[in-house]
């Protein structure tokens, strides 16, 4: 019997189509351990051998890692948080309750994706408290971290145009405190100082054009809900993905050998 | 920190292949992938069961004509919003953090300090380090944790285990710095207001420029450079005129130090 199961599984991973998918076996040789990585196009993100010191996690507090997967998961409940949620303002607050109490798995999807973010911004701010610790901005590394603040600016405007789409009181009046410095701004918020120069005015100002309105409304919620489904995870992607690039192409930083 | 022109400050991190003399590489597969994969495994498992246990808050509909006592940003905003009573809107919520984000991403520019990258180290960077734990732990994180425990309606100061009286009447016998020492006509005051901000920033470079000198000798100065000296003094002023401003307002009630038809500081 065994024989027969050992014959058919030669058979199947000999196959064209097993080794078409699976390139290498599972021996535990060099040349596998380095194939394991460069093979697979979500490992080969790292280099296929890294400095010890750069596998430890009193190095990395591994927060970069786990910033990148609040991000993956908050991308996954979002996606399932979509099909149940419509960005109108008499439907979202019902749907928020829809999706909690009438949904399978909703109350926990909904959880994971606000817990996620807050998780995603206080690993972001740990992942750049540790890489200044090491110093690991410095030369060649310099402009990674200034991507790594845009990602930071990013994250907190995720965040906060995630915030006003459950559409409670809690929602509205956050976003309004929040959004209430574009008013505000020099020149173009129409509190700001210096307003009469450009001549704003409260349907039209810096506040405004983020809102979409003079008022937070209707279509704020709109405006907030491409932004945060949209747009700023778009923009997110593309500077994760130079973010990546360069510290594999420049390399972990280390003490020097 | 002598020997170093500045083509030299460039530490190269080259993509050699493994395998030369004190070359410490070892296997991504399986010593990295392995610790990032308990780090995944234990990080999904807390959030799952934190997601099990703690239900995200939700509260009445959305009522723009009801507005909840106190109002407050989601808490990641709350340092800004904290420092909106020491400093007019446009300052504490547009000015500030850019700022901050302005100053974050010129770090690696101003610091030319080429130790210390890549390891931990105090003594190799102290002042690098105080500024920034000063920044990001002193400013932000404590006034995150002001602003989202201790404050409660009307902005007003609730310890913790103190109730929440939406009624307190809070005194308001704040007033403006050139006022408080005895200046009335409000030219001069405005002239007095003015000088000392240019006065504190004047004063405030040239005291910088003189301890770095002091410290690190005009060598290390004639090679930082004019822009990263402004910058970083220019930057670390803020930072200090904050907690200055903080301060006079919690000791000496004040208000404003400059007050003009267009713009208080």
């Amino acid at each position: 019997m065994s024989s027969q199961f050992d014959e058919l599984k030669r058979q199947v991973m000999e196959s064209q189509a097993w080794q078409s998918i699976f390139r290498h076996g599972y021996e535990d040789t060099p040349r596998n351990r380095i194939l394991m990585v460069s093979g697979n196009v979500w490992l080969h993100l790292h280099p296929s051998k890294v400095r010890k010191h750069a596998t430890r996690l009193r190095f990395t507090w591994c927060m970069g890692g786990i910033t990148f997967l609040m991000y993956l998961v908050t991308v996954v409940t979002g996606v399932y948080l979509m099909f149940y949620y419509r960005p109108v303002a008499e439907y979202a607050y019902a749907d928020i309750k829809y999706l909690e109490f009438d949904m399978p798995f909703g109350m926990l999807m909904r959880n994971m994706h606000r817990w996620a973010a807050h998780g995603m911004v206080i690993a972001v701010w740990l992942h750049m408290f540790r890489v200044f610790m090491t110093g690991s901005y410095k030369p060649p590394r310099e402009f990674n971290w200034v991507v790594g603040v845009l990602l930071l600016v990013l994250t907190l405007l995720l965040s906060f145009t995630g915030y006003l789409l459950p559409w409670d009181q809690l929602a509205i009046w956050a976003v309004s405190v929040g959004s209430n410095m574009g008013r505000a701004t020099p020149l173009l918020g129409y509190e700001g100082p210096f307003n009469e120069v450009l001549g704003v005015n409260p349907i039209y100002d810096a506040r405004a054009f983020l809102f979409g309105g003079g008022e937070i409304g209707a279509h704020t919620l709109l405006r907030f809900y491409i932004l945060h489904c949209i747009f700023i995870p778009l923009v997110t992607s593309l500077f994760l993905a130079v973010h990546f690039w360069r510290i594999r192409r420049d390399g972990f930083s280390g003490p020097a050998l | 920190m002598a020997e170093m022109g500045s083509a030299a400050t460039r530490v190269e991190v080259t993509l050699k292949k493994a395998g030369g003399p004190g070359d410490d590489k070892v296997h991504t597969w399986p010593n990295l992938v392995r610790a990032e994969f308990l780090c995944t495994l234990f990080t999904i498992i807390f959030l799952l069961l934190w997601s099990l246990l703690v239900d995200a808050p939700l509260e009445e509909p959305a009522d723009p004509g009801r507005t909840p006592n106190p109002s407050k940003a989601p808490w990641y905003f709350l340092g800004l919003q904290e420092i909106l009573v020491f400093f007019d809107p446009w300052h504490a919520g547009v000015v500030a953090p850019t700022f901050i984000i302005m100053g974050l991403m010129v770090i690696p520019f101003i610091d030319i300090n080429p130790k210390g990258n890549g390891y931990y180290t105090f003594k190799e960077r102290k002042y690098e380090i105080l500024t920034f734990i000063f920044g990001f732990h002193v400013l932000w994180i404590s006034t995150i944790v002001i602003g989202t425990f201790v404050r409660g309606p009307g902005w007003n100061w609730f310890w913790p285990w103190e109730v929440w009286d939406a009624h307190l009447v809070e005194a308001l016998t704040n007033q403006d710095l050139p006022y408080l020492v005895g200046i009335r006509d409000y030219w001069t005051a405005a002239a007095f207001g003015l000088s000392l901000i240019i006065g504190f920033f004047v004063v405030g470079t040239a005291a910088m420029y003189w301890w770095v000198v002091w410290l690190k000798g005009r060598e290390f100065m004639q090679r930082w450079g004019a822009a990263r000296f402004f910058l970083t003094s220019f930057l670390t002023l803020n930072m200090i005129a904050v907690v200055i401003k903080m301060l006079l307002r919690h000791i000496l009630n004040v208000k404003y130090i400059l007050v003009t038809p267009w713009i208080n500081v």
